[in-house]
């Protein structure tokens, strides 16, 4: 989550859903909140009851919209623009000395720093930004840098005047998103448009908060984090980061998909967010990587301190000083390693093996047809789930064996497909969607053969050192180094609070014990030494840790905190644990002025006292002790480099940051670009329609619509619904939901239906240039036609959770989707393509 | 027996005799008296819901080793109790009768599974991980420098997973064997 990440300094939800019912104002785009996270949105309602005002943005009228004051449609992939606009209308009212929380945009984010000269942005070069390589494709960031003076020190003007302070590089690079071109890119009028505004203005406050909420309809996109950007830009405009009520919730749909981040199944960072070490020169050692990667000022200055935690928690004894820590046990990335790339890898014949655990790209992943002709490439694959799902049985029931296109005894792949624990047949922590961190027990053990990943994975591990302790090849020296101590239980299994406090971290020589730890070490493993938290940690091989910001889950007193159930006050401490260090509302040091006192009575929750250091509702994001007039020390490191006003503790800066200077790929601020696949061209920039840093996967399989191609002249965009989840391998197979949600159908506008001659419940076919797809035709006044650039567009929604398996049958919609690359996370887009719309099934 | 008392037994005579409407405790049969609801006596273990990330607090019941119920757990300050239709499906995705219960096997070009011993498919299992690593491990790249990985077996998923195994996934395979593709559903 690099666009919450770079600028705020971490990639996680900044506020907790309980708190939502605070707001006085509640942001709800590229979500779906009411129909995909229905628990959740109580707290929407509790703030509407209180009063609140709650917006949402959305091309379908839901049940989201149903309970909204204000519902907005509008064409899908054009979200930046109307952020955009915003930002242009909060900065106008700072212009007219009339904004609100001034003093937060002044004190508490980079507006005032001065960028340098050189720096040219999409105004001045028809929608790029200064450093453009034609011939590598890709930017050389050096312009987007902030002017130093001689001590090396970023140079500001608090007065917000210099033209090149960041504020005015802003409302120059906005300038062209105005209300007019919303209505024009958009399709959203005028009249909405400042409606929305005056909105979030009016409750953005001393005394109001506003707090938005996102899913992947603003993430899958191939501009997805730039649309975040613009988000997280305006909160801060707004002065909501930090403070009840307000804040950015992204809202995600796995259990733990906020745990799978942070402790990543991802190949470019190792847990707790350290990049992974690339191929690169000068990224050999844990120094040169330090140097790379590590910051000077703010929270990074202690990065070395967590990898070599992580090398001694990985390799135990076998890490010391000598040897580097065992760094360079790590296998090196030097190319895009993520599903989409390496299943591009996999079609062209470039992989052996593959294991699916809780997953199902044979219906869920992007052009799925493509997928599914990849693993037909593989020698074997081990797919671990609760049921057959499609991606295991793709060999006998995918679409090419049912249509005769392909045949079992073409396909090669050696299948293992194991039978997979349920949530309540192990015990182990998700994270979820706010950074809880929630032990759940074991009730029952699983059926038959069934076996938890967690045992999988040690019996796996067991085998292989074995075997590599029999081998002296060099290459199995990190197998050998292995520390893998679990205790087991006697189903084989490893003792999961065990690994929990392998990744909260411990002491590696012990200190003199009390008799507390003692009796804890008695029952816990490692009990007796474990942490209290990152600080800690340290880079001289005396501690472990399998994950820095989860350090304080388990703590030398031997209580698991993810299994706390004592709620208590508004945000819940008492249940479960938050990272880091059980904070609830991230970076809340924002929720005081500057001089540390309350924002105002009614928005109190963390401020200074002089008895008492940093107090409040919430564990203070700051140093408890370090008080508001603390001044900055020039040239030191970690947190001494910030004043005692700067609340975002992770960045060098100590301050958010509304222009990136670096950490990502496609410019320092976000800018509109139109869908790979688009009905319009660019009516932001003309010479630029789209993402210059998106590609297109190049395959006879991946076909693309030409621009405005009229063959396709429709917008198609995907959707969950209530009943279903994901690829459906947890909602299929059985009948409460099915009976609920039997049939995959199309939303469509009326017009659209009464044009093609439909009825409700009739069949259409949808198609893209990658497939066609049949569903019944759910014509109905959600879905609005919306007149953009001059032209009525349609826009047709599908849910996509069938496949052949299950008790409900239907065609894969993720078919029809292309495979794409988002420049910074190479996620896809497959919230606004081109479709067309025919009556009558599929051939 | 006095007849009295075994007519006294019959709901229908109680109705009779002593009025109600035949829905309360006049129509109880010695069967009715003896029910219990099925939770009675069942143990409770705290969970969290396995499907979206809102994370709404779970109680799964469970007696002789076997989940009669799961309901929202009351105390949650997240969800209060309340479950959505997915997570109140919950007891059916524990039972329901499609779960896999042994490891199926499919030979290449087959047309059909077959059941394969768990520790028989653990043994194949490290023998093709072991053979493919062998054959395709880059030490170091064309400049020479050092890679000590493979490319050629890749893993996909975690975020349905717990962060317990997700560690270990990764300290095994990035860890220790040197695998770098290794994807999941978060790339937001």
């Amino acid at each position: 989550m690099p666009g919450l990440g770079t600028t705020l300094g971490r990639g996680g939800a900044t506020t907790a859903l309980p708190d939502l019912a605070r707001a006085n104002c509640v942001l709800i785009q590229g979500s779906s909140m009411a129909e995909a996270h229905p628990v959740g949105f109580r707290f929407v309602v509790q703030a509407k009851e209180r009063g609140a005002f709650i917006i949402h943005v959305d091309p379908r009228y839901s049940r989201t919209s149903a309970l909204a004051d204000l519902w907005i449609p509008l064409r899908a992939g054009s979200d930046l623009v109307l952020l955009g606009a915003l930002i242009r209308q909060v900065i106008q009212r700072q212009r007219e000395g009339r904004l609100a929380m001034v003093e937060y945009l002044r004190c508490y984010t980079n507006a005032s720093f001065l960028v340098l000269e050189d720096f040219q942005g999409p105004e001045e070069l028809d929608g790029l930004f200064s450093g453009w390589d034609p011939e590598s494709g890709a930017y050389d960031a050096s312009t987007w840098a902030y002017q130093r003076g001689e001590d090396g020190e970023p140079l500001r003007d608090e007065t917000l005047e210099d033209p090149q302070c960041v504020l005015r590089v802003m409302e120059r690079h906005f300038a062209r998103y105005t209300p007019e071109r919303v209505e024009r890119a958009c399709g959203v009028p005028p009249k909405s448009f400042h409606r929305l505004a005056e909105a979030l203005l009016a409750n953005s406050t001393p005394e109001r908060t506003s707090a938005f909420c996102y899913a992947v309809g603003w993430t899958h996109h191939s501009k997805g984090v730039q649309v975040i950007r613009a988000a997280a830009i305006l909160q801060l405009l707004l002065g909501n980061i930090g403070r009840p009520g307000g804040g950015i919730l992204a809202l995600r749909g796995h259990a733990s998909i906020q745990g799978s981040t942070d402790i990543p199944t991802l190949f470019d960072i190792l847990p707790g967010y350290l990049p992974s070490p690339e191929a690169v020169e000068g990224e050999d050692t844990v120094a040169s990587y330090v140097a790379r990667h590590g910051r000077r000022g703010g929270w990074w200055c202690h990065m070395e301190a967590y990898l070599v935690s992580l090398m001694k928690a990985w390799y135990g004894e076998a890490a010391s000083a000598e040897n580097d820590w065992g760094f360079g046990w790590l296998p090196r990335r030097d190319r895009d390693h993520s599903h989409l790339a390496y299943f591009l890898e996999m079609l062209d014949g470039g992989l052996e093996g593959l294991f699916v655990m809780g997953q199902n790209p044979a219906v869920g992943g992007q052009n799925a047809k493509l997928e599914r002709r990849a693993l037909g490439r593989l020698k074997w694959m081990v797919v671990r789930d609760l049921v057959e799902i499609e991606t295991a049985s793709f060999w006998k029931d995918s679409p090419e064996v049912l249509s005769g296109e392909l045949a079992p005894e073409d396909i090669e792949t050696e299948v293992f497909l194991f039978p997979a624990a349920a949530h309540a047949e192990k015990a182990g922590t998700f994270t979820q969607t706010m950074r809880w961190l929630q032990w759940r027990e074991k009730a029952v053990d699983p059926p038959g053969e069934a076996r938890s990943e967690l045992w999988f994975i040690h019996q796996l591990a067991k085998r292989l050192i074995a075997r590599a302790k029999e081998s002296e090849d060099p290459r199995d020296e990190a197998l050998r180094a292995l520390d893998w101590w679990y205790p087991e239980l006697p189903d084989g299994e490893p003792d999961p609070e065990s690994v929990l406090a392998e990744i909260n971290g411990y002491r590696v020589s012990p200190q003199p014990k009390s008799e507390e730890v003692e009796k804890a070490a008695a029952v816990h493993p490692r009990g007796g030494s474990q942490l209290a938290g990152f600080a800690e940690l340290a880079a001289d091989g005396s501690t472990a840790c399998g994950c820095w910001i989860y350090s304080g889950v388990f703590g030398p007193d031997g209580v698991n905190r993810g299994a706390r159930r004592q709620a208590r006050g508004p945000l819940g401490q008492g249940w479960g644990w938050a990272w880091p260090a059980d904070r609830r509302i991230l970076y809340n040091r924002a929720s005081a002025r500057p001089d540390g006192s309350p924002w105002s009575e009614e928005k109190a929750l963390v401020w200074w006292s002089e008895e008492d250091g940093w107090t409040g509702e919430d564990v203070p994001d700051f140093p408890a002790g370090k008080a508001p007039q603390t001044p900055a020390l020039v040239g030191s490191e970690g947190l001494a480099a910030h004043r005692g006003s700067d609340p975002f503790l992770m960045q060098d800066e100590g301050v958010a940051r509304l222009f990136v200077p670096q950490g990502l790929k496609d410019g320092p601020l976000p800018t509109h670009y139109e869908p790979l696949e688009s009905p319009v061209s660019n009516p932001l920039y003309r010479e630029q329609g789209e993402s210059p840093l998106a590609q297109r996967a190049e395959r006879e399989l991946n076909p693309w619509a030409e621009p405005q191609d009229p063959r396709y002249p429709h917008v198609l965009t995907t959707y969950r619904l209530t009943e279903h989840h994901t690829a459906g391998g947890m909602s299929r197979f059985l009948r409460q939901l099915v009976h609920l949600q039997p049939e995959l159908f199309a939303e469509l506008p009326e017009e659209l239906a009464e044009e093609l001659g439909v009825e409700a419940g009739g069949w259409v076919t949808v198609r893209t240039p990658r497939g066609a797809i049949e569903a019944r035709a759910l014509p109905s006044r959600r879905m609005q036609p919306l007149k953009v650039d001059g032209r009525w567009i349609y826009q047709v929604a599908l849910p996509f959770h069938w496949g052949q398996g299950g008790l409900s049958r239907g065609d894969v919609v993720n078919d029809l989707i292309p495979i794409a690359f988002e420049p910074n996370v190479r996620i896809h887009e497959a919230k606004a393509l081109l479709c067309a719309v025919e009556a009558g099934r599929r051939e | 027996m006095p007849l009295l008392s075994l007519l006294d037994r019959w709901p229908l005579w109680r109705q009779l005799t002593r009025g109600g409407d035949g829905t309360g405790p006049e129509a109880y049969s010695a069967r009715t008296e003896a029910l219990q609801p099925r939770t009675d006596g069942a143990k409770v273990a705290r969970s969290v819901c396995p499907y979206c990330a809102v994370g709404c607090g779970q109680r799964i019941l469970h007696k002789k080793g076997r989940v009669v119920a799961v309901e929202g757990d009351p105390e949650s300050p997240i969800n209060a109790g309340k479950l959505c239709p997915k997570g109140a499906a919950t007891f059916e995705l524990l039972t329901h009768s499609h779960r896999l219960e042994k490891v199926l096997y499919r030979a290449p070009k087959a047309a059909q599974w077959r059941e394969m011993p768990l520790e028989e498919a653990m043994d194949r299992v490290v023998e093709r991980l072991w053979e493919s690593r062998k054959r395709t491990f880059e030490e170091k790249d064309e400049q020479g420098r050092r890679l000590g990985r493979t490319t050629a077996v890749a893993h996909l998923g975690g975020a349905t997973l717990d962060n317990e195994e997700n560690y270990l996934i990764r300290k095994l395979f990035t860890g220790g064997l040197g695998l770098v593709a290794v994807s999941n559903q978060a790339r937001t």
